[in-house]
């Protein structure tokens, strides 16, 4: 029998080589097929107990982390640091090992600060998997975008695929860079200048300052959220301005191939960084993405959890 | 793995998926309300031969599908190893049909076990009816066979190995002996 691989720790797509990130996305078209059954639930992690840790706000993350672990019947503890021992001053060591301690077997791990979810790696038995460091990585994310291309485009060799605004803050852009660069897609940016981190070049992607000419050179256009607490951080003048220069609207789209995408990984500010007609159009992978990123987390989890118990 | 005889060639293997499929038709009083559901890997080729073979005999479609059981098994976590996922793909609706369940080998009787779960997963079946190509005996399980196509009592170290001209080259039934002893 043709074994799988499985992995320890789901960290960052930076760590994975490109057979790896190959198995996970073709276990979790295993697991496409379980979400479309009348029981969307499988018992393979019955008696294997995972805890979301949540430092950070997430609804969309948090409740597909959720679906992915009850969908494989696992047992689920949720924990948000807000009304939790971190406000008295645990440091995440502290709350990381004590909940350890209670007989886990599998940590998720949403955190501010980049490299939480490596340290948590190096200081428990279980495995962790990273919901969001920081800027750093989103590799769930990352894979359910990929997973998304990959099931409209069925190769992601040569594809074009474009992400769109805050590339210097998104942990989104760098597990898509990362990802996608070692599958064979071709990679570019855009956005103010401001907001372009200045390391690209050595992950072969392109830049673009004008998003007319990134629309008309895509295939994808994965479209990240502008955080609108930034605005004030001046890393560009107003929302509006934002939206003049950056903003995908219909007109827009229409200097598209007419086979372009849309791609957002929520959630959308509508008006600003999409228009609405853009985001309910027929080019929106945007829901596809919710979906799909339920069968990638249960991918994750069978072949990081499997064994953990 | 050695080799110690080979209890089917092509003629009697096919001779037996004939013989299955027409007990299944004489059972089952027709094929009007049959499907035939392979375990994946040589259970699906299995099955696709005896729907061919009982819509021949029958002169209607039988719907085919494919089973995969791995996230239902009782030994995944304790496997050095992940079994590779594959695809379950069943394209019609169960429910309320009979449903014959094809695999190679009979053996613990633990897989046919994970594949009612599954199989009750997707479905409510008025019946479901196990078609096997060999049954080697030593159950673990309360679970038995409606047609089998050769009885061959073994010893717990012998192992059946049934190839398939479809992966592997050539239709035969193998009796084998491993040097570690394990049947496996």
């Amino acid at each position: 029998m043709k074994m799988a691989q499985g992995i320890k720790n789901l960290l960052g797509l930076r760590d994975l080589s490109r057979e790896e990130i190959l198995e996970i996305l073709d276990t979790a078209r295993s697991f496409r097929e379980v979400l479309e059954r009348p029981i969307k639930k499988v018992p393979t992690l019955q008696g294997t107990t995972v805890v979301n840790l949540f430092f950070e706000s997430s609804t969309r993350t948090r409740i597909s982390f959720e679906l992915a672990e009850r969908r494989l019947s696992a047992d689920v503890v949720n924990f948000a640091a807000s009304g939790s021992s971190v406000s008295k001053g645990e440091t995440l060591k502290d709350t990381a090992r004590n909940i350890e301690a209670m007989k886990t077997d599998v940590v998720v791990v949403r955190h501010s600060s980049t490299g939480a979810p490596h340290f948590l790696s190096r200081l428990l038995k279980s495995p962790v998997i990273n919901a969001g460091d920081g800027i750093n990585e989103h590799p769930t994310q990352g894979l359910l975008d990929m997973f998304t291309m990959l099931e409209k485009f069925g190769d992601l060799k040569g594809l074009r695929v474009c992400i769109v605004g805050d590339i210097q803050h998104s942990r989104v852009a760098r597990s898509n860079i990362f990802g996608l660069t070692k599958l064979g897609a071709e990679v570019a940016v855009c956005g103010p200048k401001t907001l372009i981190p200045n390391y690209l070049e050595q992950f072969c992607v392109k830049t673009f300052y004008d998003i007319d000419e990134a629309i008309a050179w895509a295939d994808v256009l994965n479209v990240l959220r502008i955080q609108l607490e930034r605005e004030a951080g001046g890393d560009f003048p107003s929302i509006r301005e934002y939206r003049l220069y950056w903003g995908i609207n219909r007109a827009r789209l229409e200097r598209a191939k007419k086979s372009v995408v849309v791609m957002h990984p929520g959630p959308i500010n509508r008006g600003v960084e999409l228009d609405a007609d853009v985001a309910d159009g027929k080019a929106s992978l945007i829901l596809d993405q919710v979906t799909n990123g339920v069968a990638v987390r249960m991918a994750v989890l069978y072949l990081t959890g499997v064994r953990s118990s | 793995m050695r080799v110690k005889s080979k209890i089917a060639d092509v003629q009697q293997m096919g001779r037996s998926i004939t013989r299955l499929a027409h007990e299944i038709i004489e059972h089952n009083k027709g094929a009007a309300n049959l499907c035939v559901i392979g375990i994946k890997t040589r259970g699906d080729f299995l099955a696709k031969r005896i729907a061919d073979k009982i819509s021949e005999i029958e002169k209607v479609k039988v719907p085919l599908g494919t089973l995969d059981i791995t996230l239902y098994r009782d030994d995944v976590r304790q496997k050095l190893k992940l079994p590779e996922l594959k695809r379950t793909e069943v394209h019609f609706d169960i429910t309320d049909k009979n449903v014959i369940l094809v695999d190679d080998v009979l053996f613990t009787g633990r897989t046919i076990r994970s594949a009612l779960d599954a199989l009750i997963d997707i479905g409510r079946p008025t019946t479901i009816q196990l078609a096997v190509l060999v049954d080697r005996g030593h159950r673990e399980l309360p679970i038995s066979a409606d047609y089998v196509g050769k009885n061959q009592p073994t010893a717990i170290k012998e192992s059946i190995v049934v190839h398939l001209s479809e992966i592997d080259g050539t239709d035969e039934i193998l009796l084998t002996e491993d040097e570690d002893g394990t049947g496996n």
